[in-house]
Protein backbone atom coordinates (compact mmCIF):
# COMPACT_ATOMS: atom_id res chain seq x y z
CA UNK A 1 0.00 0.00 0.00
CA UNK A 2 2.61 2.44 1.36
CA UNK A 3 4.97 1.57 -1.72
CA UNK A 4 2.43 2.08 -4.53
CA UNK A 5 1.78 5.54 -2.78
CA UNK A 6 5.18 6.30 -2.81
CA UNK A 7 5.43 5.36 -6.80
CA UNK A 8 2.43 6.87 -7.71
CA UNK A 9 4.28 9.95 -6.18
CA UNK A 10 7.23 9.42 -8.10
CA UNK A 11 5.25 8.88 -11.21
CA UNK A 12 3.57 11.74 -10.75
CA UNK A 13 6.75 14.31 -9.51
CA UNK A 14 8.83 13.45 -12.95
CA UNK A 15 5.78 13.53 -14.96
CA UNK A 16 5.20 17.64 -13.57
CA UNK A 17 8.67 18.04 -13.57
CA UNK A 18 8.46 16.85 -17.48
CA UNK A 19 5.86 19.14 -18.46
CA UNK A 20 7.28 21.69 -16.64
CA UNK A 21 10.31 22.06 -18.11
CA UNK A 22 8.95 21.48 -21.78
CA UNK A 23 6.40 24.05 -21.20
CA UNK A 24 9.74 26.44 -19.95
CA UNK A 25 11.31 25.04 -23.38
CA UNK A 26 8.80 25.79 -25.28
CA UNK A 27 8.42 29.37 -24.18
CA UNK A 28 11.69 29.81 -24.65
CA UNK A 29 11.87 28.76 -27.98
CA UNK A 30 8.55 31.16 -28.72
CA UNK A 31 10.33 33.93 -28.16
CA UNK A 32 12.75 33.12 -31.02
CA UNK A 33 9.61 32.00 -33.28
CA UNK A 34 8.32 35.19 -32.48
CA UNK A 35 10.67 37.57 -33.72
CA UNK A 36 11.68 35.20 -36.52
CA UNK A 37 7.24 35.09 -37.53
CA UNK A 38 7.65 38.72 -37.26
CA UNK A 39 11.02 39.40 -39.20
CA UNK A 40 9.11 36.67 -41.63
CA UNK A 41 5.96 38.98 -42.04
CA UNK A 42 7.90 42.19 -41.93
CA UNK A 43 10.58 41.01 -44.84
CA UNK A 44 13.22 40.81 -42.59
CA UNK A 45 15.86 38.08 -41.82
CA UNK A 46 15.73 38.44 -37.88
CA UNK A 47 17.83 36.88 -35.03
CA UNK A 48 20.47 34.96 -37.14
CA UNK A 49 23.89 35.57 -35.24
CA UNK A 50 23.72 33.53 -32.15
CA UNK A 51 24.46 29.86 -33.39
CA UNK A 52 22.77 28.13 -36.89
CA UNK A 53 19.98 30.28 -38.07
CA UNK A 54 20.44 32.16 -34.55
CA UNK A 55 18.86 29.09 -32.56
CA UNK A 56 21.00 29.66 -29.27
CA UNK A 57 19.34 33.64 -29.26
CA UNK A 58 16.88 32.16 -26.26
CA UNK A 59 19.70 31.43 -24.43
CA UNK A 60 21.62 34.99 -24.80
CA UNK A 61 18.78 36.68 -24.13
CA UNK A 62 18.06 34.97 -21.14
CA UNK A 63 21.50 35.05 -19.87
CA UNK A 64 20.90 38.81 -20.69
CA UNK A 65 18.16 39.03 -18.10
CA UNK A 66 19.66 37.09 -15.60
CA UNK A 67 22.97 39.00 -15.22
CA UNK A 68 20.89 42.85 -15.11
CA UNK A 69 20.94 44.82 -12.25
CA UNK A 70 17.68 44.16 -10.09
CA UNK A 71 16.03 47.14 -8.84
CA UNK A 72 13.45 47.52 -6.64
CA UNK A 73 12.07 50.95 -6.24
CA UNK A 74 11.70 52.47 -3.05
CA UNK A 75 8.10 53.62 -3.25
CA UNK A 76 7.14 50.10 -4.12
CA UNK A 77 5.45 47.60 -1.11
CA UNK A 78 8.57 45.45 -1.50
CA UNK A 79 6.83 41.53 -1.06
CA UNK A 80 3.81 42.18 -2.97
CA UNK A 81 6.25 43.41 -5.65
CA UNK A 82 8.15 40.01 -5.96
CA UNK A 83 5.01 38.48 -5.30
CA UNK A 84 3.24 39.78 -8.80
CA UNK A 85 6.08 38.13 -10.97
CA UNK A 86 5.92 34.57 -9.15
CA UNK A 87 1.63 34.49 -9.49
CA UNK A 88 2.07 35.02 -13.19
CA UNK A 89 4.61 32.58 -13.51
CA UNK A 90 2.84 29.36 -10.94
CA UNK A 91 -1.07 30.42 -12.59
CA UNK A 92 0.54 30.34 -16.05
CA UNK A 93 2.28 26.37 -15.37
CA UNK A 94 -0.21 25.52 -13.39
CA UNK A 95 -2.83 24.71 -15.69
CA UNK A 96 -1.07 21.84 -17.71
CA UNK A 97 -1.96 20.01 -14.53
CA UNK A 98 -5.14 18.37 -16.13
CA UNK A 99 -4.43 18.03 -19.85
CA UNK A 100 -4.34 14.63 -21.09
CA UNK A 101 -0.87 14.70 -23.39
CA UNK A 102 -1.18 11.13 -24.90
CA UNK A 103 -2.43 7.60 -24.67
CA UNK A 104 -0.93 5.91 -21.60
CA UNK A 105 2.98 5.01 -21.78
CA UNK A 106 3.32 0.99 -20.95
CA UNK A 107 6.28 1.18 -18.06
CA UNK A 108 7.90 -1.70 -15.75
CA UNK A 109 4.58 -3.37 -16.72
CA UNK A 110 1.91 -1.31 -15.85
CA UNK A 111 0.23 1.87 -18.05
CA UNK A 112 1.50 5.00 -16.59
CA UNK A 113 -0.76 8.03 -17.58
CA UNK A 114 0.14 11.09 -19.81
CA UNK A 115 -2.09 13.14 -17.45
CA UNK A 116 -1.07 15.00 -14.08
CA UNK A 117 -4.88 14.38 -12.51
CA UNK A 118 -7.62 13.56 -14.34
CA UNK A 119 -9.93 15.07 -12.04
CA UNK A 120 -13.75 15.61 -12.08
CA UNK A 121 -14.06 18.96 -12.67
CA UNK A 122 -11.29 19.12 -15.71
CA UNK A 123 -12.39 22.04 -17.89
CA UNK A 124 -13.52 24.16 -14.72
CA UNK A 125 -10.10 23.74 -12.99
CA UNK A 126 -8.45 25.41 -15.99
CA UNK A 127 -11.20 28.15 -15.84
CA UNK A 128 -10.20 28.50 -12.14
CA UNK A 129 -6.37 28.49 -13.03
CA UNK A 130 -6.91 31.08 -15.60
CA UNK A 131 -9.03 33.49 -13.45
CA UNK A 132 -6.55 33.64 -10.79
CA UNK A 133 -4.05 34.68 -13.52
CA UNK A 134 -4.98 38.50 -13.37
CA UNK A 135 -3.53 38.48 -9.77
CA UNK A 136 -0.14 38.53 -11.38
CA UNK A 137 -0.64 41.52 -13.43
CA UNK A 138 -3.22 43.86 -10.27
CA UNK A 139 -0.50 42.89 -7.84
CA UNK A 140 2.74 44.26 -9.87
CA UNK A 141 0.99 47.30 -10.59
CA UNK A 142 -0.26 48.20 -8.09
CA UNK A 143 3.27 46.97 -6.37
CA UNK A 144 5.13 49.01 -8.41
CA UNK A 145 3.91 52.35 -6.90
CA UNK A 146 3.59 53.71 -10.64
CA UNK A 147 0.26 55.59 -12.12
CA UNK A 148 1.18 53.77 -15.23
CA UNK A 149 1.37 50.74 -13.82
CA UNK A 150 -1.48 50.93 -12.27
CA UNK A 151 -3.53 51.93 -15.08
CA UNK A 152 -2.03 49.32 -16.82
CA UNK A 153 -3.61 46.69 -13.68
CA UNK A 154 -6.70 48.14 -13.87
CA UNK A 155 -6.99 47.63 -17.31
CA UNK A 156 -5.76 44.28 -17.58
CA UNK A 157 -8.15 43.34 -14.76
CA UNK A 158 -11.16 44.68 -16.22
CA UNK A 159 -10.44 43.36 -19.68
CA UNK A 160 -9.74 39.47 -18.37
CA UNK A 161 -12.94 39.62 -15.58
CA UNK A 162 -14.86 40.72 -18.56
CA UNK A 163 -13.57 38.22 -21.27
CA UNK A 164 -13.49 34.94 -18.90
CA UNK A 165 -17.90 35.19 -19.14
CA UNK A 166 -17.92 34.72 -23.30
CA UNK A 167 -14.97 31.79 -22.82
CA UNK A 168 -16.59 30.09 -20.36
CA UNK A 169 -20.34 30.54 -22.07
CA UNK A 170 -18.91 29.30 -25.55
CA UNK A 171 -17.73 25.89 -23.86
CA UNK A 172 -21.24 25.55 -22.96
CA UNK A 173 -22.36 24.04 -25.96
CA UNK A 174 -19.29 22.04 -26.43
CA UNK A 175 -19.98 20.14 -22.72
CA UNK A 176 -23.63 19.70 -23.49
CA UNK A 177 -22.25 17.13 -26.20
CA UNK A 178 -20.07 15.35 -23.96
CA UNK A 179 -21.61 15.13 -20.99
CA UNK A 180 -18.28 15.52 -18.68
CA UNK A 181 -15.83 17.74 -17.38
CA UNK A 182 -13.38 15.53 -17.34
CA UNK A 183 -10.61 16.65 -20.05
CA UNK A 184 -9.68 12.73 -20.98
CA UNK A 185 -13.44 11.89 -21.75
CA UNK A 186 -13.37 15.03 -23.58
CA UNK A 187 -10.57 13.91 -25.90
CA UNK A 188 -11.96 10.79 -25.81
CA UNK A 189 -15.44 11.38 -27.46
CA UNK A 190 -14.17 13.31 -29.85
CA UNK A 191 -11.67 9.94 -31.06
CA UNK A 192 -15.29 8.36 -31.05
CA UNK A 193 -17.60 10.99 -33.19
CA UNK A 194 -15.05 13.69 -34.36
CA UNK A 195 -13.64 16.74 -33.66
CA UNK A 196 -15.86 19.30 -31.98
CA UNK A 197 -15.11 21.63 -34.12
CA UNK A 198 -17.12 20.49 -36.67
CA UNK A 199 -20.03 20.31 -34.48
CA UNK A 200 -19.40 23.95 -32.49
CA UNK A 201 -17.00 26.53 -34.64
CA UNK A 202 -18.84 29.58 -33.35
CA UNK A 203 -18.15 28.00 -29.86
CA UNK A 204 -14.47 27.96 -31.03
CA UNK A 205 -14.61 31.20 -32.56
CA UNK A 206 -15.56 33.09 -29.62
CA UNK A 207 -13.40 30.84 -27.69
CA UNK A 208 -10.61 31.59 -29.45
CA UNK A 209 -11.28 35.44 -29.29
CA UNK A 210 -11.05 34.86 -25.79
CA UNK A 211 -8.04 32.74 -25.15
CA UNK A 212 -6.35 35.92 -26.97
CA UNK A 213 -7.82 38.34 -24.89
CA UNK A 214 -6.95 36.13 -21.72
CA UNK A 215 -3.47 35.57 -22.78
CA UNK A 216 -3.21 39.88 -22.93
CA UNK A 217 -1.87 39.42 -27.13
CA UNK A 218 -2.29 42.00 -29.71
CA UNK A 219 -5.35 43.05 -30.51
CA UNK A 220 -6.16 43.05 -27.22
CA UNK A 221 -2.68 44.00 -25.06
CA UNK A 222 -4.08 46.82 -23.63
CA UNK A 223 -2.56 46.00 -20.51
CA UNK A 224 0.77 46.79 -22.06
CA UNK A 225 0.18 49.61 -24.51
CA UNK A 226 3.13 51.20 -24.96
CA UNK A 227 1.90 54.43 -26.54
CA UNK A 228 -0.04 55.66 -23.98
CA UNK A 229 1.12 53.49 -20.60
CA UNK A 230 4.81 53.47 -21.55
CA UNK A 231 5.17 49.92 -21.44
CA UNK A 232 2.25 48.98 -19.10
CA UNK A 233 2.23 47.22 -15.80
CA UNK A 234 5.87 45.55 -15.95
CA UNK A 235 7.69 49.21 -16.28
CA UNK A 236 9.33 49.22 -12.98
CA UNK A 237 10.22 46.05 -13.47
CA UNK A 238 13.83 44.51 -14.48
CA UNK A 239 16.46 41.53 -14.86
CA UNK A 240 14.50 37.99 -14.16
CA UNK A 241 11.33 39.84 -12.79
CA UNK A 242 10.42 41.15 -15.88
CA UNK A 243 11.61 38.25 -18.03
CA UNK A 244 8.96 36.31 -15.74
CA UNK A 245 6.35 38.17 -17.04
CA UNK A 246 7.65 37.80 -20.19
CA UNK A 247 7.80 34.28 -20.09
CA UNK A 248 4.64 33.78 -18.51
CA UNK A 249 2.93 35.39 -21.44
CA UNK A 250 4.36 32.57 -23.62
CA UNK A 251 3.61 29.88 -21.41
CA UNK A 252 0.23 30.93 -21.44
CA UNK A 253 0.03 30.88 -25.12
CA UNK A 254 1.85 27.55 -25.66
CA UNK A 255 -1.18 26.14 -23.01
CA UNK A 256 -4.27 27.57 -24.27
CA UNK A 257 -3.19 26.33 -27.69
CA UNK A 258 -2.84 22.69 -25.93
CA UNK A 259 -6.50 23.22 -24.24
CA UNK A 260 -7.79 24.34 -27.64
CA UNK A 261 -6.45 21.16 -29.39
CA UNK A 262 -7.62 19.05 -26.54
CA UNK A 263 -10.94 20.83 -26.42
CA UNK A 264 -12.38 21.30 -30.54
CA UNK A 265 -9.24 19.94 -32.42
CA UNK A 266 -8.93 15.98 -30.91
CA UNK A 267 -6.03 16.53 -28.51
CA UNK A 268 -3.85 13.38 -29.69
CA UNK A 269 -6.01 12.35 -31.99
CA UNK A 270 -4.84 12.12 -35.76
CA UNK A 271 -7.43 12.76 -38.28
CA UNK A 272 -8.77 10.20 -41.00
CA UNK A 273 -6.90 7.37 -39.48
CA UNK A 274 -7.57 4.35 -36.38
CA UNK A 275 -3.86 4.48 -35.11
CA UNK A 276 -4.73 1.55 -32.96
CA UNK A 277 -4.73 -1.21 -36.29
CA UNK A 278 -1.36 0.26 -37.25
CA UNK A 279 0.04 -2.76 -34.94
CA UNK A 280 2.92 -0.99 -33.25
CA UNK A 281 3.51 -0.69 -29.26
CA UNK A 282 1.37 1.15 -27.31
CA UNK A 283 4.44 3.28 -26.21
CA UNK A 284 5.24 4.05 -29.85
CA UNK A 285 1.68 5.05 -30.32
CA UNK A 286 1.94 7.49 -27.18
CA UNK A 287 4.98 9.37 -28.30
CA UNK A 288 3.32 10.04 -31.78
CA UNK A 289 -0.44 11.04 -30.28
CA UNK A 290 2.18 13.54 -28.05
CA UNK A 291 3.72 14.46 -31.07
CA UNK A 292 0.59 15.02 -32.86
CA UNK A 293 -0.91 17.05 -29.55
CA UNK A 294 2.20 19.45 -29.73
CA UNK A 295 2.15 20.00 -33.71
CA UNK A 296 -1.33 21.42 -33.32
CA UNK A 297 -0.48 23.35 -30.42
CA UNK A 298 2.13 25.18 -32.03
CA UNK A 299 0.10 25.68 -35.24
CA UNK A 300 -2.35 28.06 -32.73
CA UNK A 301 0.98 29.37 -31.65
CA UNK A 302 1.86 30.74 -34.86
CA UNK A 303 -1.65 31.69 -35.45
CA UNK A 304 -1.33 33.86 -32.43
CA UNK A 305 1.72 35.45 -33.76
CA UNK A 306 0.15 35.52 -36.96
CA UNK A 307 -2.41 37.60 -35.36
CA UNK A 308 0.10 39.94 -33.72
CA UNK A 309 1.89 41.14 -35.98
CA UNK A 310 -1.20 41.95 -38.81
CA UNK A 311 -3.87 43.58 -36.74
CA UNK A 312 -3.41 46.67 -34.71
CA UNK A 313 -4.65 47.23 -31.23
CA UNK A 314 -8.09 47.27 -30.49
CA UNK A 315 -9.01 51.01 -28.39
CA UNK A 316 -10.77 50.18 -25.01
CA UNK A 317 -14.10 51.27 -25.85
CA UNK A 318 -13.93 48.61 -29.08
CA UNK A 319 -12.28 45.76 -26.73
CA UNK A 320 -15.83 46.31 -24.22
CA UNK A 321 -17.73 46.54 -26.77
CA UNK A 322 -16.69 43.31 -28.66
CA UNK A 323 -16.79 41.48 -25.43
CA UNK A 324 -20.04 42.44 -23.53
CA UNK A 325 -22.45 43.20 -26.66
CA UNK A 326 -20.50 40.60 -29.57
CA UNK A 327 -19.03 37.88 -27.85
CA UNK A 328 -21.57 37.25 -24.88
CA UNK A 329 -24.26 37.10 -27.25
CA UNK A 330 -23.00 34.98 -29.72
CA UNK A 331 -22.32 32.44 -27.08
CA UNK A 332 -25.12 32.77 -25.67
CA UNK A 333 -27.08 31.95 -28.84
CA UNK A 334 -24.05 29.15 -29.82
CA UNK A 335 -25.66 27.58 -26.13
CA UNK A 336 -29.33 27.68 -27.15
CA UNK A 337 -29.42 26.52 -30.40
CA UNK A 338 -26.73 23.30 -29.33
CA UNK A 339 -29.03 22.33 -26.49
CA UNK A 340 -32.63 22.65 -28.83
CA UNK A 341 -30.62 20.29 -31.20
CA UNK A 342 -29.78 17.73 -29.21
CA UNK A 343 -33.18 17.93 -27.00
CA UNK A 344 -34.51 17.25 -30.70
CA UNK A 345 -31.93 14.80 -31.63
CA UNK A 346 -32.89 12.97 -28.50
CA UNK A 347 -36.85 12.64 -28.80
CA UNK B 1 -2.78 11.35 12.89
CA UNK B 2 -3.10 10.38 9.26
CA UNK B 3 -2.52 12.54 6.41
CA UNK B 4 -5.95 13.94 6.09
CA UNK B 5 -5.75 15.04 9.77
CA UNK B 6 -2.52 16.53 8.99
CA UNK B 7 -4.27 18.70 6.07
CA UNK B 8 -7.48 19.49 8.24
CA UNK B 9 -5.27 21.28 10.78
CA UNK B 10 -2.96 23.16 8.54
CA UNK B 11 -6.22 24.42 6.52
CA UNK B 12 -7.89 25.18 9.56
CA UNK B 13 -5.03 26.95 11.12
CA UNK B 14 -4.65 29.18 7.76
CA UNK B 15 -8.24 29.72 7.12
CA UNK B 16 -8.60 31.21 10.74
CA UNK B 17 -5.12 33.25 10.59
CA UNK B 18 -5.63 34.67 7.46
CA UNK B 19 -9.05 35.67 8.41
CA UNK B 20 -7.37 37.29 11.47
CA UNK B 21 -5.38 39.19 8.94
CA UNK B 22 -8.27 40.50 6.76
CA UNK B 23 -9.80 42.26 9.69
CA UNK B 24 -6.66 43.72 11.08
CA UNK B 25 -4.40 44.60 7.79
CA UNK B 26 -3.86 48.68 8.29
CA UNK B 27 -3.74 48.61 4.18
CA UNK B 28 -6.87 47.46 2.04
CA UNK B 29 -5.07 46.00 -0.67
CA UNK B 30 -3.58 43.69 2.04
CA UNK B 31 -7.22 42.78 3.76
CA UNK B 32 -8.37 41.72 -0.17
CA UNK B 33 -4.95 39.52 -0.73
CA UNK B 34 -5.65 37.77 2.71
CA UNK B 35 -9.01 37.41 2.01
CA UNK B 36 -8.23 35.26 -1.11
CA UNK B 37 -5.99 33.00 1.34
CA UNK B 38 -8.82 32.88 3.52
CA UNK B 39 -11.19 31.33 0.45
CA UNK B 40 -8.67 29.08 -0.87
CA UNK B 41 -7.82 27.60 3.11
CA UNK B 42 -11.71 26.98 2.34
CA UNK B 43 -11.51 25.44 -0.97
CA UNK B 44 -9.14 23.38 0.45
CA UNK B 45 -11.24 22.35 3.21
CA UNK B 46 -14.27 21.34 0.14
CA UNK B 47 -11.80 19.01 -1.48
CA UNK B 48 -11.18 17.32 1.93
CA UNK B 49 -14.58 16.52 2.07
CA UNK B 50 -14.56 15.52 -1.92
CA UNK B 51 -16.67 18.25 -2.50
CA UNK B 52 -15.03 19.20 -5.97
CA UNK B 53 -17.08 21.30 -7.34
CA UNK B 54 -17.71 23.22 -5.11
CA UNK B 55 -14.11 23.85 -4.13
CA UNK B 56 -13.23 24.83 -7.70
CA UNK B 57 -16.82 27.07 -8.21
CA UNK B 58 -15.63 28.74 -5.28
CA UNK B 59 -12.32 29.35 -6.39
CA UNK B 60 -13.62 31.06 -9.61
CA UNK B 61 -16.47 32.72 -8.02
CA UNK B 62 -14.84 34.41 -5.08
CA UNK B 63 -11.08 34.50 -5.59
CA UNK B 64 -11.32 35.19 -9.25
CA UNK B 65 -14.17 37.25 -9.74
CA UNK B 66 -15.44 38.89 -6.73
CA UNK B 67 -12.06 39.51 -5.26
CA UNK B 68 -10.77 40.93 -8.36
CA UNK B 69 -13.57 43.72 -8.28
CA UNK B 70 -12.90 44.16 -4.48
CA UNK B 71 -9.02 44.77 -5.60
CA UNK B 72 -10.08 46.63 -8.42
CA UNK B 73 -12.08 49.53 -6.74
CA UNK B 74 -9.70 49.42 -3.83
CA UNK B 75 -6.45 50.08 -6.38
CA UNK B 76 -8.79 52.85 -8.69
CA UNK B 77 -10.58 54.62 -5.17
CA UNK B 78 -6.42 54.71 -3.74
CA UNK B 79 -8.03 54.27 -0.44
CA UNK B 80 -4.90 54.72 1.88
CA UNK B 81 -4.75 55.85 5.52
CA UNK B 82 -5.28 59.38 4.65
CA UNK B 83 -8.33 59.01 3.18
CA UNK B 84 -9.53 56.21 5.85
CA UNK B 85 -12.76 58.05 7.31
CA UNK B 86 -12.05 58.23 11.32
CA UNK B 87 -14.44 55.93 13.28
CA UNK B 88 -15.53 57.13 16.58
CA UNK B 89 -14.79 55.28 19.80
CA UNK B 90 -18.59 54.43 20.43
CA UNK B 91 -18.74 52.94 17.10
CA UNK B 92 -16.02 50.83 17.54
CA UNK B 93 -17.74 49.74 20.75
CA UNK B 94 -20.90 48.85 19.23
CA UNK B 95 -19.44 46.79 16.59
CA UNK B 96 -17.23 44.72 18.81
CA UNK B 97 -20.66 43.80 20.59
CA UNK B 98 -23.01 43.60 17.48
CA UNK B 99 -20.32 41.39 16.45
CA UNK B 100 -20.16 39.14 19.80
CA UNK B 101 -23.51 38.79 19.94
CA UNK B 102 -23.75 37.27 16.55
CA UNK B 103 -21.42 34.32 17.46
CA UNK B 104 -23.67 33.81 20.36
CA UNK B 105 -26.17 32.82 18.11
CA UNK B 106 -24.61 31.06 16.07
CA UNK B 107 -22.76 29.33 19.00
CA UNK B 108 -26.40 28.63 20.59
CA UNK B 109 -28.44 27.61 17.52
CA UNK B 110 -25.44 24.66 16.09
CA UNK B 111 -25.10 23.45 19.88
CA UNK B 112 -28.63 21.56 20.34
CA UNK B 113 -28.62 20.91 16.38
CA UNK B 114 -27.99 17.21 15.26
CA UNK B 115 -25.07 18.19 12.46
CA UNK B 116 -22.96 18.24 16.08
CA UNK B 117 -23.60 14.23 16.14
CA UNK B 118 -22.59 13.21 12.34
CA UNK B 119 -19.01 12.93 11.68
CA UNK B 120 -18.25 14.58 8.10
CA UNK B 121 -17.48 11.74 5.58
CA UNK B 122 -13.97 12.69 4.56
CA UNK B 123 -12.15 11.28 1.42
CA UNK B 124 -14.78 9.89 0.28
CA UNK B 125 -19.14 10.64 0.13
CA UNK B 126 -20.09 10.92 -3.87
CA UNK B 127 -22.99 13.65 -3.43
CA UNK B 128 -19.77 16.80 -4.16
CA UNK B 129 -19.17 15.17 -7.55
CA UNK B 130 -20.84 17.15 -10.56
CA UNK B 131 -22.77 14.63 -11.73
CA UNK B 132 -24.79 13.95 -8.49
CA UNK B 133 -24.57 17.59 -7.32
CA UNK B 134 -26.84 18.58 -11.09
CA UNK B 135 -29.15 15.33 -10.44
CA UNK B 136 -30.07 16.56 -6.75
CA UNK B 137 -30.20 20.83 -7.91
CA UNK B 138 -32.68 19.90 -10.79
CA UNK B 139 -34.67 17.56 -9.45
CA UNK B 140 -34.72 18.18 -5.60
CA UNK B 141 -34.11 21.68 -4.95
CA UNK B 142 -35.21 22.59 -8.42
CA UNK B 143 -37.36 25.39 -6.95
CA UNK B 144 -35.16 26.92 -5.11
CA UNK B 145 -32.48 26.82 -7.28
CA UNK B 146 -34.68 28.84 -10.26
CA UNK B 147 -35.69 31.24 -7.72
CA UNK B 148 -32.26 32.57 -6.82
CA UNK B 149 -31.24 32.16 -10.51
CA UNK B 150 -34.28 34.95 -11.01
CA UNK B 151 -33.07 36.49 -8.01
CA UNK B 152 -29.43 37.24 -9.51
CA UNK B 153 -31.16 38.18 -13.35
CA UNK B 154 -32.91 41.20 -11.23
CA UNK B 155 -29.89 41.65 -9.57
CA UNK B 156 -27.98 42.25 -13.18
CA UNK B 157 -30.98 44.36 -14.81
CA UNK B 158 -30.64 46.65 -11.71
CA UNK B 159 -27.08 46.80 -12.34
CA UNK B 160 -27.02 48.04 -15.30
CA UNK B 161 -30.10 50.36 -14.96
CA UNK B 162 -28.18 52.27 -12.03
CA UNK B 163 -24.82 51.68 -13.82
CA UNK B 164 -26.60 53.48 -17.36
CA UNK B 165 -26.45 57.33 -16.33
CA UNK B 166 -27.62 59.55 -18.83
CA UNK B 167 -24.91 61.67 -19.67
CA UNK B 168 -27.40 64.67 -19.95
CA UNK B 169 -28.94 64.67 -16.11
CA UNK B 170 -32.42 67.02 -17.17
CA UNK B 171 -32.90 63.88 -19.26
CA UNK B 172 -33.67 61.50 -16.14
CA UNK B 173 -32.97 57.82 -16.19
CA UNK B 174 -33.64 56.12 -19.29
Amino acid sequence: MLLTIFWLVIEKLLLIGLIVSLSMVVAMYATYAERKVAAFLQDRIGPNRAGIFGLLQPLADGGKLFFKEEIIPLASSKFLFILGPCLAMITALLTSAVIPWSTPLHLFGQDVPLQVADINIGILFIFGVVSLGVYGIMIGGWASNNKFSLLAAVRGASQMVSYELPMGLALLGLLLLVGDLRMSVIVQNQIEHGWHIIYQPLGFIVFFICALAECNRTPFDLAEAENELNFGYHQEYSSMKLGFYLFAEYINMFISGVVMSCLFFGGYDIPFVNEASWGISQNALAIIGFLVMLTKAFFFVFVFMWIRWTIPRFRYDQLMNLGWKKLVPLALFNMIVTAAVILWLKK
Amino acid sequence: MNITHVLFWFLSVLALFSALMVITSRNPVHSVLWLIVTFFAISGHYILLNAQFLAIVNIIVYAGAIMVLFLFVIMLMNLNKSTEPKKNRWLQWAGAIAGLCLLLVLVAALKDTEIKGQAAQVNEGEIGLIKNLGKELFSTYVVPFEISSILFLSAMVGAVVIGKASPNPSEGRA
